[in-house]
């Protein structure tokens, strides 16, 4: 426990101090171009986010189902050589169901990302 | 006390050995590059005119990154500008203190094993880790408030938690193999031997499970072929409105993900510290010969062995960013939807399968 406590506040402190030492070297020089969204030279256009589609919420979904699905797998795996053949005809029939919803979302077009 | 300060002693080492591979990684990728492409790469850092191929650079570029404005322009959200490097930056270094560099060191009566963290769930604690990297992408791309930087994150969401899938489904075969998720364990499984001369590797007992990992690794750790949510040659990029040092924070942490990849390639799939053949007391030839070794050499030689297996690793990747074209995006969703994660679930049903066929 204090191992991984030292771990984080040590690497933390890291960051943090380098940041700090950057921000007291660094100069501070400024100009009304500097201050404006970078655009490549090309004059702004907007200064905020405006409402835009997020086309991938979908796969957000998805991941969230699937990330699941992979740590069911983890316990599984642990004790696989003791769980017998029982445990290989389970985890088939799991997969398959797993699989079943993957073609379904594939089918309904989750997948589509041109158009 | 005492066991506090090895702790102590275990962490500055390997932070200093990973922040140091980090720097001279970026050297590695210029000259690799150069060489690629029949240029000279970086030679002009040097001290009072002493140059070593450049070997200086990565000390100039550091030293120089610090002397940059810390810039925060007054349209984003502050507080969370200037978190978003931070994050990134901290989990993908805090993940290293669970790599084993080799096995127990003695001294003086005293056992060290050459690694920090030595958890029951490393597995799931590197990938709770590198998770978490991704609100350093997602949060750049929303606090900078600029359509390009929101444009990156949204793309580095989308294909990070696409490829996390896949890297997750891809060790579940190797847990198989070997039943456990300690990375100490993982390193002691593959000490074995296959049919009494190949060493029992995770690559020889998972090769589709590897190939699958080290895509997705590569994915996560957006370089080319996977760039695309930082396109270093276009505008859109979630750190587009940074610079200084966090800037630089971001363009390390790269770096540390390479190293990082290669670091878990080599812990899960090439034996880790071991040599072949090389056992506590030293080498015992499948032919009949043995050359024992003392015991302080046999960890040097481990500890060697880590090192070489993973810079190997860097030097493949580099290879790789420097082979290929960027994917278009859809390309890289279909790559990662659907074929990585199909390829993964017929990995697992077909490892255990033929565990059971073997008994």
């Amino acid at each position: 426990m204090t191992e991984i406590f030292l771990v984080f506040l040590i690497y933390g402190l890291l960051g943090v101090i380098m940041v700090l030492v950057n921000k007291i070297l660094g100069p501070k020089k400024t100009n009304p171009v500097k201050l404006k969204p970078f655009e490549c030279g090309s004059p702004y256009l907007q200064d905020r986010i405006y409402p835009v589609p997020i086309k991938y919420y979908l796969v957000a979904f998805l991941f969230l189902l699937f990330d699941v699905e992979v740590v069911y797998f983890f316990p599984w795996a642990l004790v696989f050589r003791e769980l017998g053949t029982a445990g290989v005809v389970f985890m088939s029939v799991y997969v398959a169901l797993l699989a079943l919803g993957f073609v379904y979302a594939w089918k309904k077009g989750a997948f589509q990302w041109e158009g | 006390m005492t066991e506090i300060i090895i702790v102590l002693v275990k962490i500055i080492f390997a932070m200093m050995w990973f922040l140091v591979l980090t720097l001279y990684l970026t050297w590695a990728e210029r000259k690799e590059s150069a060489v690629m492409q029949d240029r000279v790469g970086a030679n002009r850092a040097n001290i009072m005119g002493v140059r070593i191929l450049g070997l200086f650079q990565p000390l100039a570029d550091a030293i120089k990154m610090f002397f940059k404005e810390d810039f925060t322009p007054p349209f984003s959200k502050r507080f969370l500008h200037n978190l978003a490097p931070f994050i990134s930056f901290f989990f993908s270094l805090v993940t290293v203190a669970t790599i084993p560099f080799g096995d127990v060191l003695r001294i003086g009566g005293k056992t060290i094993r050459l690694q920090i963290l030595d958890l029951n769930i490393a597995i799931l604690f590197v990938f709770a880790m590198l998770s978490l990297t991704i609100y350093g992408v997602v949060i750049s791309g929303w606090a900078s408030n600029s359509r390009w930087t929101l444009l990156g994150g949204l793309r580095g969401a989308a294909q990070l938690i696409s490829y996390e899938v896949a890297l997750g489904l891809s060790l579940i075969g190797l847990v198989m193999v070997f039943p456990t998720l300690k990375f100490s364990a993982f390193v002691e499984y593959q000490g074995g031997l296959l049919f009494g001369w190949l060493p029992k590797w995770g690559i020889f007992l998972q090769p589709l499970g590897f190939l699958i990992f080290f895509i997705a690794a590569m994915a996560e750790s957006e370089r080319v072929p996977f760039d695309l949510p930082e396109g270093e040659s276009e505008i859109v990029g979630f750190f587009t409105e940074y610079g200084g040092l966090k800037w630089g924070l971001y363009m390390f942490t790269d770096f540390m993900k390479l190293l990082l990849i290669s670091c878990l390639l080599t812990t899960f799939f090439f034996g880790g510290y071991h040599l072949p053949w090389l056992y506590a007391d030293g080498f015992h030839f499948p032919w009949g010969g043995t050359w024992l070794l003392p015991h302080g050499i046999v960890v040097l030689f481990q500890v060697l062995a880590f090192n070489l297996k993973v810079f190997f690793f860097c030097w493949m990747q580099i290879l790789i960013r420097w082979t290929y074209p960027r994917f278009r995006y859809d390309q890289l969703m279909d790559f990662g939807w659907k074929l990585l994660i199909p390829l993964s679930l017929f990995n697992i049903i077909a490892t255990a399968v033929i565990l059971k066929i073997l008994g």
